[in-house]
């Protein structure tokens, strides 16, 4: 490892109670002992379907959520911070430099509020500046890093359409001047055209200012183009993580590789020759026992069944969690 | 004969700030048995186009008088823009024409078991009692992939996950055999694996009911795997439109190009993304000459801000409506 670790998790987990009733009580695991190292300066995504527990993850890591079980670290370079246990001014210094970017950019800024005032908020609640100028040039400076102008900062959110909404969203996330954010489906809601602008900004955000990125999506192709190294997670398991390349040329889980051939193709004859996955995602609340994927997958055995398959390394900072990769490897694809 | 034509479309809905034109002198035809891709980013008048089909849009609205929208049906032609009384819309609102939604949680009342809701509309659009409807139903739940359907059958829509509310939309779309199903963005509020499921159902059920199907979606991958031919609107015009073949592999509107060079592509990760510069404007401020021009990295000179582009044919059956296409014709 060259670079040195912003955030490193051993055994993460995050578990909650549902249901009333002193009886009835459930535990809910959405995230399940997740050991993740990312290093600072990179751009590091999670993939997963809705309830594998890639938002949950990201929460935890903001510290938004309680982690119940594990580690999890944050180490700058001036500070270190045990996630699991933080509280009082420690906290308060963590939420400047770990910051959230939401998915919808209709739903998260306030619709009574100016741009500048929305821009300016973090600032003020964190007392970061010392007067009013100081926090309108820090403000405008944000601003015209996300290619937002001065005519937009006296307007409302309103008047912005979903491209320009998310540049608000991702100016306010940066006016504290973080190291680490998580963007959470970030270009999910936007249209093609805007997505893409959308991830340049990101990139050149996160390369200028030096940022360490956890970017969460479901989208495999988005996330090939932003991200150095993916984690995809089910059921609130990393199923399989290795850099994009890597992952991309030669994935191994059948869930990953589910997922690849679940995108749809741009050519028209490529129709139908994807092989599809069946069923889906089972509630959290009543997992399968052993690999937790064995009831959607193709290549199930008694063993995935009963054992769950360990995160073993299959090569250089390639991990993959299936009893059969290295048969499958091979070629042989039934049971 | 086709299924549905539709000429000179246009919509316009007054505002507190003025009058706005959301559809603007659309014209197409569908064939029974035919899906057709409607693209656009939002705000380009997709949905509008496909809701004024059944003349489903808000009271404001204000159709042009030279709007034609023709429907051919067993019992003869009818002229959409005439009807008035809601009884005689019936024949076309889930009758003739169905309509899947994006959100299949907002779609069904969340007060009603999903199985009441198809009844109800079975008792409305046929001659079906009761009893009758029910059996077809639950077939239909069965038919799309619901297992278990009589159960299915008795629950609410909270209690189905997204996917099956989706299959249980598309099972009540189709129970009343519609002619033309209208599909706005049927899959985008999905999971990708899921996405690829409905797909496949959807493709499936086309070859078996034999009916048009127009598929509003914002994503070119979706039309691709989708669609026999594939219309690209932009603020509310029809800027190309063509076979889905054609219109991918060779688009000729540099709108529908930009479209496509934004999509990520899997098999060159290297490969910078494009995006199209600048935000669709506001319908208030809808540009001069073509609307695509204040975005458009092609401009060839003061004919594109002044002069609306009319239609190029660009190919068998392929339509553009660009002035670089008149230029290359002429030089």
């Amino acid at each position: 490892m060259s670079d040195p670790l912003l955030i490193q998790t051993k055994d993460l987990s995050v578990t909650f109670s549902i249901g009333n009733g002193v009886f009835k009580k459930q535990q809910l695991k959405a995230v399940d002992g997740i050991s993740i190292d990312i290093p600072k300066g990179s751009f590091f995504g999670v993939v997963g379907e809705s309830g594998s527990g890639k938002t949950t993850l990201g929460r935890a890591l903001l510290n938004a959520v309680p982690i119940s079980d594990g580690h999890a670290t944050y180490n700058d370079g001036e500070v270190t911070y045990d996630l699991a246990d933080l509280d009082g001014a420690a906290l308060k210094d963590y939420r400047k430099r770990a910051q959230l970017i939401f998915q919808d950019p209709y739903a998260a800024l306030s619709p009574r509020m100016t741009v500048r005032d929305i821009i300016a908020e973090p600032l003020e609640v964190m007392g970061l500046t010392a007067n009013r100028e100081e926090t309108d040039a820090r403000v405008r400076e944000i601003a015209a890093k996300c290619r937002l102008n001065l005519e937009h900062l006296r307007r409302f959110p309103h008047a912005f359409s979903g491209g320009q909404r998310q540049r608000i969203s991702i100016a306010r996330a940066l006016v504290s001047g973080p190291q680490f954010i998580v963007a959470d489906e970030s270009v999910a809601a936007l249209d093609v055209s805007i997505q893409a602008d959308i991830l340049n900004l990101l990139k050149s955000i996160q390369q200028e200012m030096g940022l360490t990125f956890l970017f969460i999506s479901h989208d495999l192709s988005v996330v090939a183009h932003t991200c150095d190294h993916v984690a995809v997670m089910y059921l609130g398991r990393i199923v399989e993580s290795a850099p994009t390349r890597q992952l991309f040329k030669n994935a191994r889980h059948p869930y990953t590789k589910a997922l690849f051939s679940a995108i749809p193709s741009l050519d028209p004859d490529d129709r139908g020759s994807a092989q599809k996955l069946v069923g889906e995602i089972p509630s959290p609340t009543n997992q399968p026992t052993g690999c937790k994927f064995h009831t959607r997958c193709p290549y199930v055995t008694d063993l995935c069944k009963q054992q769950e398959p360990p995160l073993v390394t299959c090569e250089e900072g390639h991990a993959v969690s299936c009893h059969r990769w290295e048969e499958l490897q091979e070629g042989i694809t039934t049971a | 004969m086709s299924l549905i034509d539709v000429k000179n479309l246009t919509l316009q809905f007054d505002t507190d700030e003025g009058r706005i034109t959301a559809v603007d002198n659309v014209s197409f035809s569908l064939a029974p048995g035919e899906v057709m891709g409607l693209v656009g980013e939002s705000g380009s008048g997709k949905s509008v186009t496909a809701k004024a089909l059944m003349k489903l849009n808000a009271r404001n609205g204000h159709y042009s008088n030279d709007s034609q929208i023709t429907l051919h049906l067993d019992s003869g032609p009818v002229d959409v823009m005439s009807l008035k009384r809601p009884r005689d819309m019936a024949v076309i609102r889930g009758g003739a024409i169905s309509m899947i939604f994006q959100e299949p949680m907002a779609s069904f009342a969340p007060a009603m078991t999903v199985g009441s809701q198809m009844v109800e509309q079975l008792l409305i659009h046929s001659n079906m009692n009761k009893r009758q409807a029910k059996e077809l139903s639950i077939e239909m739940l069965d038919r799309v992939g619901i297992s278990d359907a009589s159960t299915r059958f008795n629950q609410y829509a909270f209690e189905m996950s997204g996917g099956m509310r989706q299959r249980a939309m598309i099972a009540m779309a189709l129970s009343t055999k519609p002619k033309l199903l209208i599909a706005d963005e049927p899959t985008t509020a999905l999971d990708v694996t899921i996405q690829a499921q409905v797909i496949d159902l959807m493709k499936d059920l086309v070859d078996e009911f034999k009916m048009g199907i127009i598929f509003i979606t914002h994503d070119l991958g979706v039309v691709a795997q989708t669609a026999d031919k594939v219309a690209v609107m932009y603020l509310g015009r029809m800027i190309e439109q063509g076979p889905v073949r054609e219109v991918i592999r060779n688009p000729r509107h540099p709108y529908t190009q930009g479209l496509i060079d934004a999509l990520p592509k899997l098999d060159d990760l290297g490969a910078p993304l494009r995006a199209i510069p600048g935000d669709i404007p506001s319908p208030l401020e809808r540009p001069s000459g073509c609307v695509f021009h204040t975005r458009c990295s092609q401009i060839i000179g003061d004919i594109c801000k002044t002069h609306l582009p009319a239609w190029a044919d660009t190919g068998a059956d392929h339509r553009t409506a660009c002035h670089l296409c008149h230029q290359g014709a002429s030089a």
